[in-house]
Order: structure tokens, then sequence, then C-alpha cells
């Protein structure tokens, strides 16, 4: 098997995100009045090359899925762009983002709700080829067949219903969907986070065997970290609504620069009795994202937080070539040098 | 079926007779779900204990049977379509099953209390935290309402919730996920039981807040002295709670070990793939895909149907003829380590 | 590898038909509600030859009979036969409750449709539908019908008109859970059209309960006719409705009880067979329930 590659600066990154904010208003009282606003994602930035796979990880409610759907034009974003090759996508609507959509695909969490029960498999996977080509059913017919047999699926499936198959089976199903418009670009929303650990393998064996032989790219949103760290290349770290690091796989889970990142990574029981946790155990709740804390918004719980972090919100740079955080600890090059990280 | 059984049974108190030390015997325990489209053998034939403090993880994938396990202990099984077909579960010696419902009710809450995986659906909406804590007090230990509220004050500031004595008046929605597991454990230490059944307790929380609660667990254990049966599919979470682990595969125990020996020397194939196939933190950091996962081939078994031979058989790369048609009884491959299949020395040498 | 799919040979037969046949065996209220309206219809559709006298001849002289061999229910105070009125009563009835069940849901799920997926449309809409819910549909049904004037048709319509903001509120609120469904999601993303994502995503998932909703429209329109009939505001007095009889039965209470009995009783047993039909739809076609086990 081949090995992965980190993404060269120089080549034209498949996907950019710039800023992307996705704000939901809170509405109220009889005249829907707005009286607040959830700050999901508040201005993420990041960029895919081709055939690499970034992987975004966080808590519940740090925003990595709601970016997800704003980058798929699932929900309009509020402020920033998102580029495919280049060409903005996100003020695009109706027959203009469908047709990009061939590029752009998903595949959901949940294998049981992404699949309309009340149609069979083979409906199922033909359906993005018929969005795009409704003549030709006996090609479709073909097609759909071996995109299921790709995925590891007999080929009678496609008559069957959806709740004939086990989850795992399921999953495949829609990842055999998403393939089907030979897309350049996934999305994968917590694709294995539904499955068992036996049938977890199977899948994150899968998406890694397609991504070498049809040069996709993946954007893997999941909340486990040990996924996330083996399928992905790059990762980012979000924390409500922001990134808060993002560097290749090998430094963020080998020497993590954010106490987030730490605290996250130490906090995941590992299979192995004899090693017992030394676990940073952090303080508290993540903070609603409705009134996110000024300053750093990891400061609440932040075991190195100084009065820096209070007032002043870090922003994402890079510290090393290939590693952002957002963390005053590593303020060096401002010359306002803050504890440093103990290690 | 029925014959089958009652010899089965006999074998497992045969083996294993009476063990005086034990809190808590779950012998031969089969329970069935009669549904329209036929039985669901969803615990079959589980047999083994649990001493005064100790903790005892069930581990197994979904629908292998530990969360019905779990719920056969407690009694709150959903009857019908759900019956206890045969077994024992004895509390110190005395059978829970044969129990009245009056008489189960004192032993609920009371002597085993239960932490479940959603602590927002196991809570009542509409009572605030300190009257729910102190309805178990109230009820099985007399306390008037005024000293139900300051001992549920207490049982906040022992789960570490800040700010105990508002809280205590607060509804469980205004509380956040992982405060809710904290009042579901302050209810559940609320009587000091012995025995605490924990069904996935962190499952549905972040890896953060998981962190705090298995951290307060422990210290809790250490304070209390409670048993603690610990239902998980979680590996991780195992080897860090567990003293003991019992494996669960289509409804059967087909491992059962301490916690170093299970995730050292696993004895039964099911066991070795799981533990092969869960993604160990750090363990591709090196270049990325020059490991491909080990992965269990096929699906679980229906357990519609009567499986023959070794369940995992069709799964296995170790499986032979006769495992298709003979089933493998569970066997002391090691000192305290026990497992069902023909093959784990086999299975023991290789992983040497 | 080994693809194992779950209970292969139970759904082999999975043909519309084959599943029809095992649905009814498996919920018997079904099958007894819907052979009972099969015998309404039945007796609507035969009633010229089912009937013993002509349902309008009046016969003076034979006028508040006690049920006998001659009139099988008695006679009315115009020496009508009761039973073949009560027969040819059906008809109405059941095409009351079959033409409001079939114009409130088309007329709403047409417009359920749409305030789930036009905000503005729905802000209009809804307030309307509002408005229109606070009435009690029986007064919206008189006042409609003194507007209108007395016909079969505005019977049909008045009632439909009450009956629509519940169909509405219904559809809405299941094409408002279903846009949030993944698979609702996943069809857009892999760039189907709104009309294919209405048709084959949204609307079959919105049929079940729908049809559900309309056994009992079916129900409580048959008992709003007879509501209708029975105060003067309905079908018109020359033909034979159950609630006309009852209506004109009214007065010899005392006397010649039978008169209400019986056609209150057809009602009753019609209502109950859509009924029956309408709760054993409900269970069979609920995938939730139909899945669990």
């Amino acid at each position: 098997m081949t090995i992965g590659r980190i993404a060269p600066e120089t080549e034209t990154p498949l996907l950019e995100v710039e800023n992307l904010k996705k704000h939901f208003p809170i509405r109220k009282g009889l005249f829907s009045r707005v009286v607040g606003q959830v700050y999901a994602v508040d201005g993420i930035s990041f960029s895919v090359a081709p055939n690499e796979t970034l992987g975004i990880v966080g808590e519940s409610g740090c925003g990595k899925s709601t970016a997800g759907k704003a980058i798929l034009n699932l929900i309009k974003p509020t402020d920033g762009e998102v580029k495919l090759e280049g060409k903005r996508i996100d003020n695009l609507s109706g027959a203009k983002m469908r047709s990009v959509r061939k590029q752009l695909q998903v595949v959901f969490q949940d294998p049981y709700s992404s699949l309309n029960p009340r149609l069979r498999v083979g409906e199922i996977v033909g359906e993005p080829i018929l969005n795009f080509d409704s003549r030709n059913r006996h090609a479709r017919e073909e097609r759909v067949i071996e995109l299921l047999e790709r995925v590891g699926l007999p080929a009678d499936a496609a008559k069957k219903y959806p709740y004939e198959f086990s989850g795992g089976q399921r999953q495949r199903i829609g990842i055999a969907r998403a393939l089907a418009l030979d897309p350049k670009m996934i999305v994968c929303d917590e694709p294995v986070s539904a499955l068992d650990v036996s049938v977890q393998a199977q899948v994150v064996n899968l998406l890694m065997d397609l991504q070498q032989d049809l040069k996709l790219s993946y954007l893997f949103v999941a909340h486990d970290l040990a996924v996330v760290e083996h399928i992905s290349h790059r990762v980012a770290v979000m924390y409500l609504g922001k990134i808060v690091e993002l560097s290749d796989k090998h430094s963020l889970f080998s020497d993590p620069l954010h106490p987030y990142t730490e605290a996250l990574l130490s906090a995941v029981p590992q299979p192995s009795p004899r090693r017992k946790p030394d676990r940073i155990v952090l303080k508290g709740d993540v903070p609603s994202p409705i009134n996110p804390p000024k300053g750093c918004r990891f400061h609440t719980r932040c075991p190195y937080a100084f009065d820096r972090c209070y007032v002043e919100e870090p922003p994402l740079r890079e510290v090393e070539p290939g590693r952002q955080v957002a963390c005053h600890l590593h303020d060096d090059a401002e010359g306002t040098k803050g504890p440093s990280l103990p290690s | 079926m029925v014959a089958t059984i009652e010899s089965a049974e006999e074998d497992a108190v045969g083996q294993q007779g009476h063990d005086e030390s034990a809190l808590l015997e779950v012998e031969g325990l089969s329970t069935y779900f009669f549904t329209r489209d036929g039985v669901v053998r969803a615990v079959d034939d589980v047999s083994f204990s649990v001493a005064a403090g100790e903790t005892v993880a069930v581990v197994g994938e979904s629908g292998c049977g530990k969360s019905v396990t779990s719920l056969s202990i407690m009694g709150l099984l959903q009857t019908p379509p759900a019956r206890i077909v045969s077994g024992h579960i004895k509390l110190q010696g005395r059978d829970l099953l044969t129990l009245p419902e009056s008489e189960m009710r004192k032993v609920r809450g009371n002597e085993i209390s239960m932490i479940f995986q959603e602590p927002m659906t196991s809570l009542n909406p509409v009572l605030t935290i300190g009257r729910q804590i102190g309805e178990t007090l109230v009820l099985h230990e007399g306390l008037s309402e005024k000293e139900a509220e300051s001992r549920a004050v207490e049982l906040l500031r022992l789960v570490n919730i800040p700010e105990a004595e508002r809280r205590v008046r607060e509804y469980p929605h205004q509380l956040s996920g992982g405060m809710r597991q904290r009042v579901m454990i302050a209810m559940a230490l609320a009587c000091q039981p012995k025995l605490l059944v924990a069904d996935e307790p962190t499952t549905a929380l972040d890896v953060t807040i998981q962190a705090q609660i298995l951290e307060l667990m422990s210290d809790l254990k250490q304070k209390t002295g409670s048993a603690i049966i610990f239902i998980t599919h979680d590996l991780g979470v195992v080897a860090e709670m567990a003293e003991r682990v019992v494996v669960m595969y289509a409804g059967k125990k087909v491992e059962e070990a301490p916690v170093v020996d299970l995730f050292e020397r696993p004895r039964h194939p099911y066991t070795a793939g799981l533990l092969d196939s869960v993604l160990k933190l750090g363990s591709s950091s090196g270049e990325r895909g020059k490991r491909r996962l080990n992965e269990i081939p096929g699906t679980v078994p229906s357990l519609k149907d009567e499986i023959v031979g070794c369940p995992f058989a069709p799964r296995c790369s170790y499986a032979t003829d006769y495992c298709r048609t003979d089933a493998p009884v569970l066997e002391e491959k090691a000192p305290e380590h026990f497992a069902a299949c023909f093959h784990s020395d086999q299975l023991a040498e290789q992983e040497n | 590898m080994a693809i194992t799919t779950l209970n292969p040979p139970r759904i082999a037969k999975s043909r519309l038909t084959g599943r029809l046949v095992a649905q009814i065996k498996r919920h018997p209220t079904v099958a007894l509600g819907s052979s009972l309206l099969l015998l309404m219809v039945a007796m609507a559709l035969l009633a010229p030859l089912l009937q013993t006298h002509g349902p309008q001849d009046i016969s003076p002289a034979d006028r508040l009979q006690n049920p006998s061999s001659e009139f099988v229910f008695g006679t009315d105070m115009l020496g009508r036969d009761l039973y073949s009125r009560v027969v040819h009563g059906s008809k109405i009835s059941l095409l009351v409750g079959v033409g409001v069940a079939a114009i409130s849901i088309s007329v709403g799920l047409a417009i359920g449709l749409l305030t789930g997926f036009l905000r503005w449309f729905d802000a209009i809409v809804m307030r309307i539908m509002d408005g229109l819910m606070s009435i009690p549909p029986v007064l919206l049904a008189i006042a409609l019908m003194a507007l209108a004037g007395a016909s079969i048709q505005n019977v049909i319509m008045a009632i439909a008109i009450a009956e629509i903001p519940r169909v509405v509120r219904l559809v809405r609120s299941l094409v408002l859970s279903l846009r949030e469904e993944p698979y609702v999601e996943a069809a857009v993303s892999s760039g189907t059209p709104l009309l294919r994502i209405l048709i084959r995503h949204i609307l079959p998932n919105t049929l079940a309960p729908l049809l559900v909703q309309g056994t009992y429209i079916f129900a409580s329109a048959m008992i709003l006719e007879a509501i209708l009939s029975f105060i003067g505001a309905g079908t018109p007095p020359e033909i034979p409705s159950w609630g006309n009889i009852m209506a004109e039965g009214r007065t010899y209470f005392q006397s010649a009880p039978f008169i209400i009995l019986f056609p209150g009783f057809f009602l009753s047993l019609a209502v109950l067979a859509v009924n029956l039909l309408g709760d054993g739809l409900r269970d069979a076609l609920d995938p939730r329930l139909a899945r669990r086990l």
C-alpha cells in the first residue's frame, strides 16, 4: 500500500475554505425577533489538497458538522468563502450548485436514516446518476452493480431494501452512492461512529482503499481521535466554532501544541490495562456557543491560562512550517512569551 | 431446547458451585424475547459472579446481550416480550428472580442501583434534581423531605457538582450532559448500594467529559466500596476501569478473564479480533496507511435463528468443521481464564 | 468477504401483494374494518336490488308500522319503508365520507407540501389555517351551508373546508421533519432537483400517515353529515340519508324509536368500520412499529 502524502504547499488545493462562518439566529416572541446568535462556526480557514485527507476533530457542539454542511452548501454560510478547484461555490444555488455536486459528495453518520427506507438499494445508489443523465437506464443499472461490488456488496443487493442490511453494510451503500458521480472530494460526517468496532475497521479500510484507487480527497469529520489519526494526513482541532490547532497528523498526535489538543488526546481511554492514564482532566463543561467566552475561548478550562488569555483572542498562526496553532503560549514571535507548555 | 438449557444449567452450577465470597452470582441466565417473528435468544446461558467491591466489565458489540443481562439483574425487563426462561440471579445467596415485585422494589435503588447511558431520558424532566435524589432516600431510608434535601446536597458535592445548594433546586434541562450523568450517579449512590450496574454510562458523553466521569467513578469506588458491573462496548474504558472482564458475543459469554490477561493473552478469537480491530491512539503515527486495520469479516448472526455450533465460527479464521456443528463450552484455559473455543491453544501460540 | 443479509428468506417475496396478505394476517383490525366497510359499499351499490319498496314510496295507510315481515325495519310517519331508506341512505353517507376525505387530503397535501418548502407562503397560509381551526368544524360547516344552500356537493365542500386545516397541519409537520432527514440531505447533496425530492423522498413518506388521517376524516365526515342533516342544514330532505331519516324520526321517538335506532345503528357501524380500518392501518404502516423486532 502506498504511503499517504502531506500536502505540498505549492500544489493548488482542491478545496479552500476561508473565514467560514455560520451563525444561527435565536428568535423569540410574537414577531420572531432575533435575540441572539449561536456562533456554531466562527471563522475557520483551511484547505484540502487533491488525494489528501483532512481530519476535523472536536467534541459535540464545536461546529465540526455544521462546517461540513456549510461546505456542502446544505446550509448557507453566514460569511466566508468556499472554493472548489479555485471557483467559489458558497454563493451558488439551483442548477449551478447541482453541477458542482458532481465533484463534492457526502457520507453521513447514521447508516439508518441516511437511506430512504422506501427505495431499493439500486434506486438509492443510482439516484445521483439519474439526476445528471436520465436516459440510459441500462448503463445506470450496470454502473450501480459496479459500485456495489466496489464497496464489497453483492450485485443482488440492488434489488433489496435498506432494512435488509446491517449497519456496516448500509454504510457501504451510502459510500457507493457518494461514489456514483466520480467525485473528487467526499465530506465524511462521522462515517464510522455509529458502527461497532469490528465493523468500523471494515469501513475505515474501505475508505482508505477507495482513496488510493480513485484519488479521492476526504474531509473527515469525527470525534474519535484514533480513527482520525489513522485515516488523516492533516488534522484540524475545533473548539467552540474555531480551529485551535491545524497540523500534520504526526506532529499533532505526538507533540500537541494547543492545551486543548493535549487534554483531548490524554482523555481518550487506551485499550491497554497496564498503562494507567497520565491524564489531564479538564475542569467544567464546554461553554455555550451562544455566548462564547471573551479572549481565548478555551481559557475557562485551560490549565495554563494567564492574564492575556482572558482579554485577547489568539489568532490561528503558523508557528512551525506546516503547523498552525491559536494559543498565546506560542506567542514567541511577538516577543511576549507566556509560560511554556510543560511537557 | 428446554432439555439442553436445563442440562447446561446443571453443568454451570456443578462446575462453579456456590461461591461464598460472591456478592452477585448470575447462574445460567437465559433471557429470550418472544416476538411475532420468533424467539430472540438475547441472553443464552450466561454465568458470572461479582465479588464485593470488585469491578467487572461486560463487553461486546451491539446486540450481544450485555444490556439485556443488566436489565435482567435489575428486574427491569419489559415482560412481554422478554422473559427469563432459566437461571438464577443471586444477591448474597438470595435469588432475585424468585422475589415478588414488591420485594424487588426494595432491592432496587437500595442494594443494587443502576446508571443508564442516556442521562436526559432517565431523569424526570418535571422534578427538581433534589426531589429526584431525595425520592429514593424518603422511600428506602424513611428520611423526611427536609433531611432528604440536605442529603441530596451532600451527594451532589460528593459527585463534584459545584454550587450544590443552587443545583439541587434546578431541573434536569438546566444541566449539561456531564452534569446530568453526575446527578444520575448521585442518585444511584444515595442509599449506598452494594452493587452499581453502569450500562454504557459514558457512551453519550464527549471524551473530556467521559474522562471526568471515569475519574469520578474510580474515586467514589474507593470511598464507598461498591461493586460495579460496567457494561460497555469501549475497550479503552474496560482497560481503565475493570478488574475482571466478561466478553459476550451473540447472547453467549465467550470469554472471562482478569483484565490484563484478557488484553495480553486473549483466548477467544473474537476477543482477539476485537482487540486487533480497535484503533489505539498513537499507533499509526508513523507513516499513514502502512498498517491496514485488522477487520473481523462478516456480521453478527441473527439471534432469531438457532445457532448451531460456535456462534463466531462463520467469522472466525480458526474455525474448523466441528466448530460449525458443535458448540464449544466454557473451559478454564489458564488460571481464572475461561474461554469457549476449541482452538484457544492454537490462538495462544499464535499470539506469542 | 462474507456478506450475509439479515433474514433473507422471509423477505424474499417482498412483492406488494405478498406483503399485503401478510400484513392483513398480522393486523386483524384492518381485515375486520375493511370487510365491514366493503359490506357497506356493496349495500350502497346494490341498493336498488336490496330494496323491498321504493325509498320514496309514500303509503299513508302504513304509517309508523313496527318492524314486520313486510317492513323489516318498520315504516316512518309517511309510511315509507325504513329498511329501503336506510339501504339507500348508505350511499349518501359513504359518498360524503369518501368525497370529503379525498378533497381535504388532496387539497391539504398540496398546501402542506408548499408550506413546508416556501417560507413566505407558510407564514400567510398557516395564519389562515389557524383562524379556520379556531372555529368548531360543525359551526363552520353550518355557516358554509347557510351561505351555499342545501345540496350534497355543498355538504361535501363545507365539511371538506372544515377538515382541510387539520390535514395541512399534519402534512406541514411531516414535511418539516422529513426535510431534516439525512436521506433528504443526501438527495440534495447528490444534485437531486426539488421536484424529484418532493415526489421520491417526501411524498411517499407522508402517504401512510395521510391514509390513516383520511380514514378518520372519512368517519368524522359521515357523522358531520348526519349532524348537518339532523338539524336540517345538510342533505336536501328529499334524498334519504341517515341523518335525514333520524331527523324525521325525532318527533316520534317515544312511539317509534326504531326510526332513529336503525339508521343510528348503521351510522355507528360504518364509523366503527372506518375507524377500525384507520387504527389497523396506523399500526400496519408505522415503520417504527413494524420494524420492532
